[in-house]
């Protein structure tokens, strides 16, 4: 499978990221070459294999269901750009 | 609904958020309590500050597979968190953690009665666990958007439905039934005010006799049962007036819009609507033994739906009233104390579902909230029983009773409501009447038989309500055949 110039515009779109128009040729020859060695996987008999979701052989320890956060906004606050009545200000997003 | 049902099949399938009634959130130590300022419950997780760590909330896992319990459906006994990306300031990571290709919940479902008596079985596809987003408030900040994370990080279940339901009525009937659901098993408050209970709707329509699919569209975050009606009519009307006018529907996001019944495309989410899921590294799988789900079905009370068999056959209640009193856990609580208490479920059934359901509806009231309490209002219902008053006196009784003047027996002794039953004193006023009417009493003998209804309703007017109609009828019987 090889990836055209559009869907790597799509994908850095996707991601926010700023592309040269330049660069796109040499993004898709990369990313196309990074699919076809994953695609060598297609190849193998998987049936059976459960799929590997994550790759440490461990599973989920939990957490008890108690409030351990008390209120720090001001110290997150400290940081952020903008702030007004409590609420974080960010540029405007409208529906 | 106005579009030509003969010619129109409607598909509706619904995706229900409902926040899971934990102290703390999904993958953070912050509070969940509702109404908190704005931010001061976003702690760093919530943030998504670099370096730290989701871990996930015992609590939750315990409620959703409650939940899959009570639908009858698969339980995954290893299920995986993905994150789902996209970009929107109320989710400060850039994707949303959820549960894609191994859920928590998979196939169950749920039935709903119809208009016509009949049970329609819907079918439940999955339900995944997921964090909820933040708040976005507009206006009134120079023209910038107000961000409040309180409920990042809240707990979800997302429970989908398969494409099912043909019309509003029925998508408002599985919505209602989960939401009596999930407040009965007690794994959310289910409040739709403060957004605990909210869906989202996929719409398409199909002429009859067409088997694939028409293109849907999806009605995002509807959050009362009367909007989730007007919004599927109103979308159903503008899909048939796009195909009439030979266009074509387009798969795309809308929002019902309640102040002007309408729905408009929300384009700005359309060209994001690839989300590009992938197993979340930061988070393990979730695994689970038969111990586990055995342990929390153990911990389900009785279902809605056992309920409304078991008062059909203890009760002998009809199929209807015994839906109607297991809507709510504290409903049917209510009225088993009555059915116990006066010894008469069928009188209970009607009162309860009558006069008192009546009552908390005008007044916007639940029934914990009741003014009347089941004892006080078990009281009542065993006048009616023993004869002391009438069924139409009670109604007297039962307003008294919720204006605050006391006991049923205080009532009627106060007010000398106490039905008379006394033969000679009911006779008296008999032959009063009779006296008072000798025309209507000579055609009532010449096989006039109408005119009964007359001197009976005579004789109740002079006894001032209070006689026994049953005895009146009784006694003007036996004057006939003097």
């Amino acid at each position: 499978m090889s990836l055209d110039a559009d869907a790597v515009k799509k994908i850095a779109y996707l991601a926010r990221l700023k592309i040269d128009e330049a660069d796109v040729p040499v993004y898709a020859n990369n990313l196309s070459n990074i699919i076809d060695l994953v695609e060598q996987m297609n190849a193998v008999n998987t049936d059976g294999v459960v799929p590997m979701s994550h790759p440490l052989d461990a599973v989920q320890r939990l957490r008890d269901d108690v409030v351990t956060e008390i209120n720090q906004r001001e110290i997150f606050q400290a940081i952020a750009p903008k702030t007004e009545d409590g609420l974080y200000l960010v540029p405007q997003v409208i529906e | 609904m106005s579009y030509d049902t003969s010619k129109w099949e409607v598909v509706i399938g619904l995706e229900i958020h409902c926040q899971l009634a934990t102290r703390s959130k999904i993958f953070s130590g912050a509070s969940t309590a509702y109404g908190a300022e704005p931010n001061t419950q976003a702690c760093a997780v919530d943030l998504a500050l670099p370096g730290v760590l989701p871990v996930f909330n015992k609590e939750a896992l315990r409620l959703a597979v409650k939940f899959g319990l009570a639908v009858e459906a698969e339980i995954g006994m290893r299920s995986v968190f993905d994150r789902k990306n996209y970009f929107y300031p109320d989710s400060p990571k850039a994707y949303q953690i959820t549960q894609m290709d191994h859920p928590i919940v998979g196939k169950g479902h749920m039935d709903i009665e119809l208009e016509n008596g009949e049970t329609k079985r819907i079918g439940i596809t999955r339900a995944h666990l997921e964090e909820d987003a933040g708040k976005s408030m507009h206006g009134s900040y120079h023209g910038m958007t107000g961000i409040d994370l309180n409920r990042a990080g809240t707990p979800l279940i997302e429970i989908v439905s398969e494409p099912d339901m043909r019309s509003a009525k029925e998508a408002v009937a599985y919505m209602k039934k989960i939401h009596s659901l999930v407040r009965y098993i007690e794994i959310s408050d289910g409040n739709m005010q403060e957004g605990s209970f909210r869906c989202d709707a996929n719409v398409s329509v199909r002429p009859h006799g067409q088997k694939e699919f028409g293109t849907r569209a999806e009605l995002k975050n509807i959050n009362s049962f009367r909007f989730v009606e007007k919004a599927i009519n109103i979308e159903i009307e503008r899909q048939i007036d796009v195909i009439e006018d030979g266009g074509k529907v387009i798969q795309e996001t809308r929002l019902y819009d309640a102040d002007k019944n309408e729905t408009r495309s929300m384009r700005s989410k359309e060209e994001a609507n690839d989300y590009r899921y992938f197993p979340d590294p930061d988070l393990l799988p979730v695994v689970i033994d038969e111990a586990y789900i055995e342990q929390i079905r153990k911990e389900l009370p009785e279902l809605p739906e056992q309920k409304k068999q078991r008062y059909m056959a203890e009760y002998e209640l009809s199929a209807y009233d015994a839906a109607v009193i297991t809507t709510s856990r504290e409903l049917a609580a209510y009225f088993e104390t009555v059915a116990k208490e006066c010894g008469d479920a069928k009188l209970s059934a009607n009162w309860v579902t009558g006069e008192l359901a009546a009552r908390l509806n005008k007044e916007e009231l639940e029934i914990t909230e009741s003014k009347v309490d089941a004892e006080a209002f078990a009281g009542l219902l065993k006048r009616i029983k023993d004869n002391t008053i009438s069924g139409k006196i009670a109604k007297d009784v039962f307003e008294a009773m919720w204006q605050g003047e006391g006991s049923a027996d205080q009532v009627i002794e106060s007010k000398g409501l106490k039905q008379i039953t006394d033969s000679s004193a009911i006779e008296a006023m008999v032959d009063e009447v009779i006296a008072n009417n000798p025309a209507q009493f000579a055609e009532l003998k010449g096989g006039k038989d109408k005119m009964m209804g007359f001197f009976v309703g005579q004789i109740m007017k002079a006894s001032g309500g209070k006689a026994n109609p049953g005895q009146v009828n009784q006694l003007m019987q036996k004057k006939l055949k003097d």
